[in-house]
């Protein structure tokens, strides 16, 4: 998953938690990167068409920036579930997270092959708890 | 410019490296039941031997791949799981004609080979000092990415020359 994909996946989880748009803060944050590496993504991802910023109140995903990010989210989810489910890792949230930017969807989906994944897949991902509902309570968050 | 480094542990390597070994079973398993799947009339010598050497090419793979894995001291991957995971979504996710899968067996080769590319990019963009050699580990992994571009190849040939 490319860095423009992991902070569209960002963005659509933040705009989840807090019902409106994503503050730079809450991303940067989320991303553990600075303030100001997130504006000059902001900036990359306005120019494509898939996100709007607005001063002061924050960034919000376009059609088009939800349906990337949506399908970030659930090539994310795939690498969580089969690292749980197949590789048995205890500590899959953060492993998912170390290993995100090396695996990609066309990766993910053939791992998708093997993963008993829910059909409502990415809508029941838990963005407080940054991971899949389906395994909340089973791993530990970062 | 990636949000995080790549691949900057041990640990990391190994996973991903655990995460070839279940692609390259998933090659392998899905080659078996392909050509099981084939009725008499559809099977001949050039799809038994394009199934039968992706089958071996894989477990092939597989090995050298877990050798890589034990110098890194990390958990052998569950293959007989992964096999019956493999096995039981099958009838699901399988393809239901000839060329269904001939694509399915290119698709596999594709992913395979787009996996070692990212995989050898990742380790040559990272200064970590791995727990195995790293000339080695960058060795093997070309290698198999050129295999499976020739497998890639081999299988568009067979396709072309069924058209």
């Amino acid at each position: 998953m490319n860095t423009a994909d992991q902070y569209l996946k960002a963005i659509y989880l933040v705009q989840k938690m807090e019902n409106g748009p994503a503050s730079t803060g809450a991303l940067a944050d989320r991303l553990d990167v600075s303030p100001a590496s997130v504006n000059e993504m902001i900036g990359k991802l306005q120019d494509r068409g898939l996100a709007d910023h607005e001063k002061y109140k924050g960034v919000t995903l376009t059609d088009d920036g939800i349906e990337q990010a949506r399908e970030a989210l659930q090539t994310y989810c795939i690498i969580e579930r089969f690292l749980h489910n197949v590789l048995e890792v205890e500590e899959f949230p953060s492993e998912a997270k170390a290993l995100e930017s090396v695996i990609d969807e066309t990766v993910a989906e053939r791992l998708d092959t093997i993963i008993d994944r829910e059909p409502h897949c990415p809508d029941c991902f838990d963005a407080e708890a940054d991971m899949c509902a389906e395994l909340v309570g089973e791993g530990e968050a970062d | 410019m990636s949000v995080h480094d790549r691949v900057s542990t041990d640990n990391q390597l190994a996973r991903l490296l655990q995460i070839a070994v279940v692609l390259e079973e998933v090659v392998e398993v899905r080659a078996a039941r392909h050509y099981e799947t084939l009725s008499p009339d559809e099977r001949d010598d050039d799809i038994e031997e394009l199934l039968e050497d992706a089958r071996e090419e894989s477990a092939e793979h597989r090995e050298r791949l877990e050798a890589l894995i034990d110098q890194l001291d990390a958990e052998a991957v569950p293959l007989e799981e992964v096999e019956a995971l493999v096995e039981a979504t099958y009838a699901q996710t399988g393809p239901e004609d000839f060329d269904g899968v001939l694509y399915d067996q290119l698709h596999g080769e594709e992913t395979a080979y787009k996996f070692y590319d990212d995989l050898i990019e990742a380790i040559e963009s990272s200064d970590t000092d791995f727990g195995l050699d790293r000339e080695e580990l960058l060795a093997t992994l070309k290698e198999i990415r050129e295999e499976e571009a020739h497998g890639v190849e081999e299988v568009t040939a067979v396709m072309e020359a069924r058209e």
